[in-house]
């Protein structure tokens, strides 16, 4: 089984990195970007099988980031976790509505991130 | 966990990064040059601090972070003005979040009564207090990451009920357009409970009529075992509308049984693709295939450069430091070594070796300039004191900053805070006039304290300045002559008066307020500036206000330095210092008392310091005539002649702390490795200037007491 390649979108640094911590702890592949233009220019020379992202991050945002990625053939079908300290239905709703496939509520327990991703990406 | 405590680490470290954008936010609100960004840029800087603080279970922090975090989100969209007074509240609250922060660290504890009187303030903002919500989570269950349990759409747990349950699951064209797959569902269903799952191909139609990217399957599920319906619905929870259910309990749900039935476990183990594919190809959409195919590009993009800037570890540059710094002292060694050999200045290793010094030195100047940082990072710490100050002593200030992008080495930096702390006291307790005091005197009632920061000649200065009322002379020389610091009838300057609260142990608060100095006088200030070989001035004008005039080296680790010799000993004296080096004519070599000299350098009288006699190394002056006198300038500006007996040459040194590696010698800065591998002290300037000399008369009171 190759390894599967993560895509980590995040402005804060130490949700990178523990992101990164968990994920590679897990055996994947981990590219990081800091916000939603990142993420989009990360995905123009990658092809992750997750995309993890935030929601509230400068430039751009995690909707308009998901809405963006959905907006490309060639990335439109790859699973998309929202992980966000919020979990109101409206911003659910609201990424689900730009493409988002699963919702996780930080702070996020280690284990089950990574069954949630093992299980999006298998 | 050692990786966790380094990212708790990186978590303290990104706190301050965003509360200082918060407070920097927050003050171009209350100025008003805020728009919709800085709100954004407010409100997020709260956000990660809460998410953040939450992942490491900081509970109090979590619950603060989450009021203020509701009342920007009020601003943020528009039910909240920013008005001055709401921005006030704000960097209140921007203060009590710091202190959390700071406990969450373990340095020093917060205020509950604070913390509660801000939160409520907050809540008053948004009309009414908003509930509690996501911050709130249950603590108790944290596991041995530290963390807490997940929220998630996809999660299960274990709840009794009885009876069959009959699902009925109709995804949609737009479920699987997002990455969703029939089989996560079935997956997760199948972790509930025991699991059947029928497929119903009824709707698929012909080949030639079939759309790829419509999902014509519907899944029939039977589930047994204790299972909750909330349970269930949880699994669809994030889909929603995306892929409807139908759920029922117990018999058989109406119609007949759908006919083939799949062990939907088998079948997943069975292939990669998930579930639509093994059943039947076309129709699988597009959610599998595209993810996983065509990635030849995947191994080469394992990591994407997140920026034009790298964080590293201190330690590690310090190391680098000390290396070059090694590098230096080596590579003059050799060029003595060539020197020493006779080799021509012309021959290739000459030439070499002037180009390798010429590298090395770059190398240093590249190394130094990556621990330079702008003096941002302590000027932003300084509204929130100015704040309180201001609170404490009922005065109106303003706080204007200039040059915050100005660098300076790190080490520098972080000694910094203290002397600009005191001084910012100084001028608000002291310079500042009371509210009434200044509408008295013809000023806004609001006083303006400048805090600057700007580089000039190779070293970085630092200016504070008030619009107060300006030194009392009179009075600071009256305390002077009380104090015995000065003798009744000296002869000083505006300047010179103005300095004497420099001098030990005076202080010229009628009351001393807690507020400036706490305790300590402007003399300890100088003394810490002097020991990172700075120099600390002030100058005033009556009535309209006071400047400190700080000037720090940029660097702490290289000294350009002219060496000399004085009584047998190889010294450094700070070319900063020096103002000339001269050799003097006989006739201006003064006697002044029994055995004091002065030198007259065009027109002005500057006392004569023997330098090997002033560091105990000889009995007797040598005879200034036949030596070579340095002329150096001390902070206050008072200049003295040093006597040694040659000069050896100038360069560049690495300084080697003596405190560090033997001990704190009075006159005496720091110690460096020559070229030759001697070891030479660098001499402390003003310190020696300041030694008590045997002979009191051979020194101006000023001179000495500086």
């Amino acid at each position: 089984m190759t390894t599967k390649t993560i895509l980590t979108v995040d402005d804060s640094r130490m949700m990178r990195e523990m992101l990164l911590m968990v994920l590679q702890g897990a055996g994947f592949n981990v590219i990081q970007a800091e916000d939603g233009v990142e993420g989009l220019g990360a995905l123009e020379n990658a092809n992750p099988d997750v995309i993890i992202t935030d929601i509230n991050m400068p430039r751009l945002d995690g909707f308009g980031f998901i809405e963006g990625v959905r907006k490309q053939d060639r990335h439109r079908a790859v699973p998309i976790l929202v992980l966000s300290t919020e979990g109101d239905i409206e911003k659910k709703n609201r990424a689900r509505a730009a493409g988002a496939t699963g919702w996780i509520v930080k702070p996020f327990n280690a284990e089950k991130l990574v069954e949630a991703v093992r299980r999006v990406s298998a | 966990m050692d990786q966790m405590e380094q990212i708790k680490t990186i978590f303290f470290q990104e706190c301050d990064e965003l509360l200082a954008d918060l407070e920097e936010g927050l003050l171009a609100l209350q100025a008003g040059q805020g728009d919709s960004d800085t709100i954004n840029a407010v409100f997020r800087a709260v956000h990660s601090v809460k998410g953040g603080a939450g992942a490491f279970g900081f509970d109090p922090l979590v619950k603060f972070a989450h009021v203020f975090e509701t009342a920007l989100d009020a601003m943020r969209s528009g039910s909240l003005d920013a008005e001055p007074e709401t921005v006030k509240v704000m960097l209140r609250a921007s203060d009590v979040l710091a202190d959390h922060l700071s406990a969450a660290k373990g340095e020093g504890s917060v205020d509950d009564a604070r913390t509660s009187a801000a939160a409520a303030e907050l809540e008053a903002l948004t009309a009414g207090p908003t509930a509690e919500g996501s911050a709130a989570q249950g603590g108790s269950d944290a596991d041995e990451w530290g963390f807490r349990p997940v929220q998630i759409n996809l999660d299960i747990s274990e709840a009794p009920v009885a009876d069959d349950w009959r699902l009925t699951i109709r995804p949609t064209a737009a479920m699987y357009a997002k990455g969703n797959d029939a089989a996560l569902m079935l997956r997760e269903l199948a972790r509930l409970g025991e699991i059947e799952a029928a497929l119903d191909t009824f709707s698929l139609p012909d080949f030639d009529a079939l759309e790829p990217e419509i999902s014509y399957l519907v899944w029939t599920v039977r589930l047994s075992g204790e299972i909750d319906e909330a349970e269930i619905r949880d699994v669809f929870d994030f889909v929603g509308d995306d892929c409807p259910i139908e759920l029922t309990r117990g018999a058989p749900a109406f119609g007949p049984s759908p006919e083939p039935v799949v062990d939907i476990l088998a079948l997943i183990a069975q292939s990669q693709t998930p579930v639509s594919e093994a059943v039947i190809n076309p129709a699988s959409g597009p959610q599998s295939s595209l993810s996983q195919a065509d990635d030849p590009a995947k191994e080469n993009t394992k990591s994407v450069a997140p920026g034009a800037t790298i964080r590293v570890d201190l330690e590690r540059v310090d190391k680098l430091i000390d290396l070059v710094g090694e590098l230096v002292i080596n590579q003059a060694m050799i060029s003595q070594r060539v020197a020493e050999s006779g080799l021509a200045r012309s021959s290739n290793v000459a030439i070499g070796l002037d180009e390798l010094e010429q590298l090395t030195r770059e190398i240093q100047d590249s190394v130094m300039a990556i621990r330079a940082q702008p003096v941002k990072s302590v000027f932003q710490r300084m509204p929130r004191l100015v704040r309180e100050i201001a609170a404490s002593t009922g005065k109106q200030v303003r706080l204007v900053t200039e040059g915050e992008g100005t660098e300076v080495d790190k080490t520098v930096i972080e000694r910094l805070s203290d002397p600009i702390t005191h001084m910012l006291r100084n001028a608000i307790d002291h310079g500042l006039e009371s509210p009434d005091e200044r509408i008295a005197a013809g000023k806004s009632a609001e006083g303006t304290v400048r805090l600057a920061a700007l580089h000039r000649s190779g070293r970085i200065v630092i200016e504070v300045s008030d619009d107060g009322k300006g030194i009392n002379r009179k009075r600071v020389r009256e305390t002077a002559v009380n104090k015995g610091l000065i003798s009744p009838d000296a002869n000083l300057t505006d300047e010179e008066i103005d300095n004497l609260i420099f001098l030990p142990g005076f202080s010229t608060a009628a009351a001393i307020s807690n507020i400036s100095g706490r305790g300590v006088g402007m003399d300890v200030v100088k003394r810490s500036i002097q020991g990172l070989g700075g120099r600390i001035s002030i100058s005033s004008q009556p009535g309209q206000g006071s400047c400190f005039t700080l000037s720090l080296p940029l660097t702490l680790a290289v000294l350009d330095g002219m060496v000399v010799t004085a009584g047998n000993h190889t010294l450094v004296a700070p070319l900063t210092a020096i103002v000339e080096t001269l050799q003097p004519r006989a006739e201006d070599i003064r006697p002044l008392g029994p055995r004091g000299y002065v030198l007259a350098v065009r027109g002005a009288h500057v006392p004569i310091i023997d330098i090997g006699v002033a560091l105990g190394w000889r009995e007797n002056p040598i005879n200034p005539a036949e030596s070579v006198i340095l002329l150096v300038e001390s902070e206050v500006g008072g200049r003295a002649a040093l006597v040694v007996d040659a000069i050896q040459g100038q360069r560049q040194v690495v300084i080697k702390s003596l405190e560090l590696n033997y001990q704190r010698v009075d006159a005496i800065a720091a110690a460096t490795i020559l070229g030759d591998g001697r070891v030479a002290l660098i001499l402390d300037v003003d310190a020696v200037i300041a030694l008590p000399y045997r002979d009191p008369i051979a020194f101006p009171p000023l001179a000495q007491a500086s």
